[in-house]
């Protein structure tokens, strides 16, 4: 090992400078106390959520119930669910961060009062934790959660597989989270940079944290979309072809394929600079014929596609929300799912956007300019089909279409800010300027973040049975639009008035103006979380007037929609034929809905399992070894997880089963709960008539 | 699930010879396209650039040989979906390596010429 | 689906009915899979590519390079692709556990002899001062070619496991659709092979 300090073999790194307090105490100067407290305040919420979720568990006598029934559960839905609650702590932290950056910035002129070094941290640890442990677990939780319903399949085609995913997927947030505790996350930005996060620059443990958690986050995530593509591709219910599942499975289809091919450049890219730092090796330095450049297309070869994959799912849950509270099909499904497809291979032939400005020839830049221009045209496509889904429908303006309309309005914006940045040269004008990071929050923000607000509202019914509080939803998706616009669009001002990125302050005073308004959007955008947090909690106090066992609160067309809320855990009692696009609409429509099968079978579900959970401590605990140089523990923590994949092959009863007998139990008690509950119709959507039968849009008008 | 030796139908039987002899075909010639590129090189008989081109070609020619024979894809009728999923790998593959190839050489040629081979 | 092969590639035929329809989806799946491990080489390849310049006074392939010992280590895993297809002929056709026993020991024997090769070519490269971290050339060798080697010494590991378990649960499913996956990567690997001593060794040398 060629690390840079020295370093104890039992200690490796670790010292009392670990602490995030320790050096405002070694030099208690102003700046240091004020950097300090606000290190050990982050970090003592850290230590104490943690705290308070073991007393409570504890107090309440979960544990036992949290591991069989959650940890070790390998059944898509509670897996899905874990993801989504992955990915809503680490949103609290990240907007909490965000904030924090927009208050330095609106206080910025001269100074401010955070320390650059703070500053780096923050907006590093803010990319990496948005893009890494909040959007990728938020989609990968919603597809886990919705795919199989939607194609009609029991579960994904490799159960286990997919535990191991998240359990990697939260080793990588751990990590992010331990971070705040010992030492010191890295400055290198979400993109990781070398040369500067080389050791001879960056010689603390901050790029290993950045390293570790993105590896293991990435290797989850490649796993994913192994998982997802198979289901998608095995798994459907007899009639469901391709063409007709909904177009949320064929966003997941191709999210998936770019999870593939697009997670192994990241992965390579973050190894390679692992190599550099931990083994002398010279892939990116300065010295000895490294080269840096070739790290900028590495991580770019994943970097593009990633947002495609970020924000297809989104597409995919706007068109059904669209589509369900509108009362109509989803208009020029062909076209959508052509524009998917198309979206999909495009974003592999763009990636050089993201260094118009490293210094290759103009053709190339002219040739990537164009490639990426393209990709606006399936992109506008979509938006048509979106609007003329809503032409003439039956419009309900409620949550998840408040978020749905506004990402519609706020998407275009963003797009047309990346046509203009498509133009390379254009580009050379505000590259890493405040510009860029306007447009890609107008992206991420409105596409990804409310589309992903959106699926939850849309799909929290089916998960937990009842309906999530309805006028504390439309305050947050309007505080979330409102904030954006006051956060988001004065940054395109201010990076065509040249203000850079990642920037600690400034000395410029007609900067002020602007960044005091973005910092007034991020007061808005913290109100939102905060509002976010309040319908979850009326919700779940209000639960009883809520409910809708019988499954089915919108008016929904598709499979999912035909099950009991909560879903049993083998999904459907016997699988279904599907004859149709829309094929639950279709059986509500012809009276064909809520019908008993002729005969049950045994049904074989895949039995609980550790696995997952034991690789998430292993992963997690030979990343936190590397990060410190702790060998002693990153040896015994990878030979335990090789020997527990080896000893879960030699295991041969994998599966449990559930007797006919039961299934026709349960199945008969939710048919009787669903002729005893009167259908509802749209008028009586949000309110509590609604116990989840519809009268579907169709029939409404003979009511 | 006997261990012992089974009778096979003549059918399978019929499989099997064809197998076989897939397996040694594939040998056979993938033998071939190995040893004539490492002996243009232990040799030296060709000026290097014409050497380089046959090494390339030779390999692609072997990797279609080895799909062929030892992983039994074809162009045959059967459910394609092994066969697509390579071509699009291969498609995604293509655009991620010829594109690095371009970027990188051609910032070296602008840029840093001592990075040239 | 009586003879009727599911897959174009490796399957197991009609004679093995239920492991057949278990390995529909994991064979796909993992075809899936290698195809993302394919991205990893290939980006290797195009890493080494760009640095074939970066030698920084540093020694270079004709400095490094054994070419009898390329050949060998070609030779010992093309052989071992060829027992491997024996090995897959005696579990579809004969299901004799002797007899596949014998060609899956045999290509364990060709692919540890394969890291033995790979092993010392790698210490005689660091004793003539070609050690990774002497050049970014250096490097990036150090990153394709040997990581080819450790999928060589995973599916040897794999191949161990999957021969202990047939010899205590016999050739159950389970076993078969590993031997059916494991064919897979073992003849990816020679693949990966052909890209490393035609573009690695014969170019560097030629
Ligand atoms: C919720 C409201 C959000 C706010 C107020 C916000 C604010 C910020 C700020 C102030 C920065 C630093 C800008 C600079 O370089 O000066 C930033 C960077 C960034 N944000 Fe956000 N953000 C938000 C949401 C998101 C979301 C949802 C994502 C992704 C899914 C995201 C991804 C990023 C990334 C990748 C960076 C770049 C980090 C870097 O420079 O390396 N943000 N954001
Ligand atoms: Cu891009």
């Amino acid at each position: 090992m060629s690390g840079g300090a020295t370093w104890d073999p039992l200690l490796g790194r670790l010292g009392l400078d670990a602490l995030p307090f320790w050096s405002m105490i070694e030099h208690p100067t102003r700046p240091e106390i004020v950097n300090g407290s606000i290190a050990t305040a982050a970090a003592s919420v850290v230590v104490l959520g943690a705290l308070a979720v073991v007393v409570l568990v504890t107090r309440k006598g979960w544990w036992r119930a949290l591991w069989s029934d959650w940890l070790t559960s390998v059944d898509h839905k509670k897996i899905g669910i874990m993801y989504v609650v992955l990915a809503f702590v680490m949103l609290a932290r990240g907007v909490v961060e965000a904030v924090l950056m927009r208050a330095q910035q609106a206080f910025g002129l001269g100074g401010g009062f955070l320390s650059p070094e703070h500053f780096g941290q923050l907006f590093s640890t803010h990319g990496t934790i948005m893009i890494f442990f909040v959007a990728m677990p938020f989609l990968s939780g919603l597809i886990n959660f919705v795919m199989p319903l939607q194609i009609g399949a029991r579960d994904v085609s490799f159960p286990v597989l997919n535990s191991i995913s998240l359990g990697l997927t939260a080793a990588g947030a751990g990590l992010v989270m331990v971070s705040l505790v010992v030492g010191r996350f890295s400055t290198g930005g979400w993109s990781g940079y070398p040369p500067f996060t080389e050791l001879a620059y960056s010689p603390g443990v901050g790029p290993d944290y950045w390293i570790w958690s993105v590896t293991l986050s990435s290797l989850g995530s490649t796993l994913t979309g192994v998982n997802f593509a198979v289901t998608i591709y095995k798994q459907r219910a007899p009639g469901m072809h391709l063409f007709r599942m909904p177009l949320f499975c064929w966003t997941a289809l191709c999210t998936s394929i770019l999870m593939i091919f697009a997670m192994p450049p990241l992965t390579v890219a973050t190894l390679l600079l692992a190599l550099d730092r931990y083994a002398g090796f010279h892939f990116f330095t300065t010295t000895l014929g490294g080269d840096m450049m070739n790290y900028a297309n590495l991580f770019w070869l994943f970097g593009h596609p990633e947002v495609y994959i970020l924000i297809l799912p989104a597409f995919g849950v706007f068109s059904e929300v669209f589509s369900t509270f509108s009362g109509k099909r989803l208009y020029g499904y062909s076209s959508l799912v052509a524009a998917t497809m198309v979206i999909a291979v495009l974003s592999f032939t763009v990636w050089l956007h993201h260094f118009f400005t490293m210094g290759q020839d103009a053709d190339i830049n002219a040739a990537f300019g164009i490639a990426t221009m393209t990709i606006g045209i399936p992109t506008g496509v979509k938006v048509y089909d979106w609007l003329l889904t809503l032409f003439r429908g039956r419009v309900r303006l409620t949550t998840p279409m408040i978020y749905a309309l506004g990402f519609t309005v706020l998407f275009v914006v963003g797009g047309l800010s990346g046509i203009l940045l498509a133009n390379p040269t254009i580009d050379f004008q505000v590259h890493n300027t405040l510009f860029l990071v306007a447009h890609f929050h107008n992206m991420l923000v409105p596409g990804l973040l409310f589309g992903m607000l959106a699926g939850y509202s849309f799909w929290f019914p089916k998960a937990f049975g009842f309906r999530l509080d309805e006028r504390w939803g439309r305050i947050s998706a309007l505080a979330w639009i409102v904030g954006f616009m006051l956060a988001f669009f004065p940054l395109y001002a201010l990076g065509l008035l040249g203000m850079p990125r990642r920037m600690v302050a400034f000395f410029q005073p007609a900067y002020l103006p602007w960044t005091i308004a973005a910092g007034l959007g991020g007061l808005v955008i913290l109100f939102a979380l905060f509002s976010l947090v309040v319908q979850l909690r009326v919700s779940v106090g209000a639960r009883e007037a809520n409910r809708v066992p019988v499954g089915d609160p919108w008016d929904g067309r598709s499979l999912e929609w035909a099950t009991a809320a909560p879903p049993p855990e083998y999904n459907f009692p016997v699988l279904p034929e599907v004859g149709s696009r829309d094929p639950f609409m279709t059986a509500k429509e012809a009276g064909a809905a809520y019908q008993e099968p002729e005969a049950y079978e045994d049904i074989e579900m895949p039995a609980n399992s550790a696995l997952g959970a034991l690789l998430c401590l292993c992963g997690g605990a030979a990343g936190f070894g590397l990060v410190w140089y702790l060998f002693w523990l990153v040896v015994p923590a990878l030979a335990v997880a090789l020997g527990a994949l080896i000893a879960r092959s030699f295991l041969r009863r994998t599966t449990r089963t559930i007797a006919a007998g039961e299934v026709r139990r349960t199945h008969r008690h939710w048919l009787a709960e669903v002729s005893r509950t009167a259908a509802v119709t749209r008028a009586g959507e949000c309110d509590v008539r609604n116990r989840g039968r519809a009268v579907p849009a169709a029939l409404e008008a003979a009511e | 699930m006997s261990g012992g030796r089974q009778e096979l139908t003549p059918e399978a039987a019929r499989e099997r010879v064809q197998e076989l002899r897939a397996c040694v075909w594939g040998l056979g010639l993938a033998l071939l396209l190995t040893l004539v590129p490492f002996a243009l090189v232990a040799l030296g008989g060709l000026p290097r650039q014409p050497t380089l081109w046959t090494i390339g070609l030779l390999a692609l020619v072997q990797i279609v040989v080895h799909f062929r024979f030892f992983l039994h894809i074809d162009l045959s009728r059967q459910k394609r979906e092994d066969l697509q999923l390579i071509l699009f790998s291969l498609l995604i593959l293509l655009i991620m390596v010829g594109g690095t190839l371009w970027i990188i050489f051609d910032l070296y040629v602008r840029m840093m010429p001592a990075m040239l081979p | 689906m009586s003879l009727q092969r599911r897959h174009p590639g490796l399957n197991l035929g009609a004679a093995h009915q239920e492991a057949d329809d278990a390995s529909e989806v994991l064979v796909f799946g993992f075809w899936v899979f290698m195809m993302s491990d394919l991205i990893v080489f290939g980006l290797l390849f195009a890493t080494y590519a760009t640095m074939l310049g970066a030698t920084a006074g540093g020694p270079g392939p004709r400095d490094l390079f054994d070419l009898r010992s390329a050949f060998v280590e070609t030779m010992l895993l093309l052989a071992s692709s060829f027992t491997f297809g024996m090995a897959s002929l005696a579990l579809k056709y004969r299901r004799d556990r002797g007899r596949l026993l014998f060609w899956l020991g045999l290509t364990l024997a060709l692919g540890a002899g394969f890291l033995g090769f790979e092993v010392h070519d790698f210490l005689a490269m660091i004793a003539k001062g070609g050690a990774p971290s002497r050049s970014g050339y250096l490097s990036a060798f150090f990153a394709l070619v040997p990581l080819h080697g450790l999928h060589v010494t995973a599916a040897s590991l794999w191949l161990v496991v999957l021969t202990v378990q047939s010899l205590v649960f016999g050739l159950d499913t389970r076993v078969k659709t590993g031997l059916l996956r494991l064919g897979i990567l073992w003849h990816f690997l020679d693949l990966i092979w052909i890209g490393i001593f035609s573009f690695v060794y014969l170019a560097g040398l030629a």
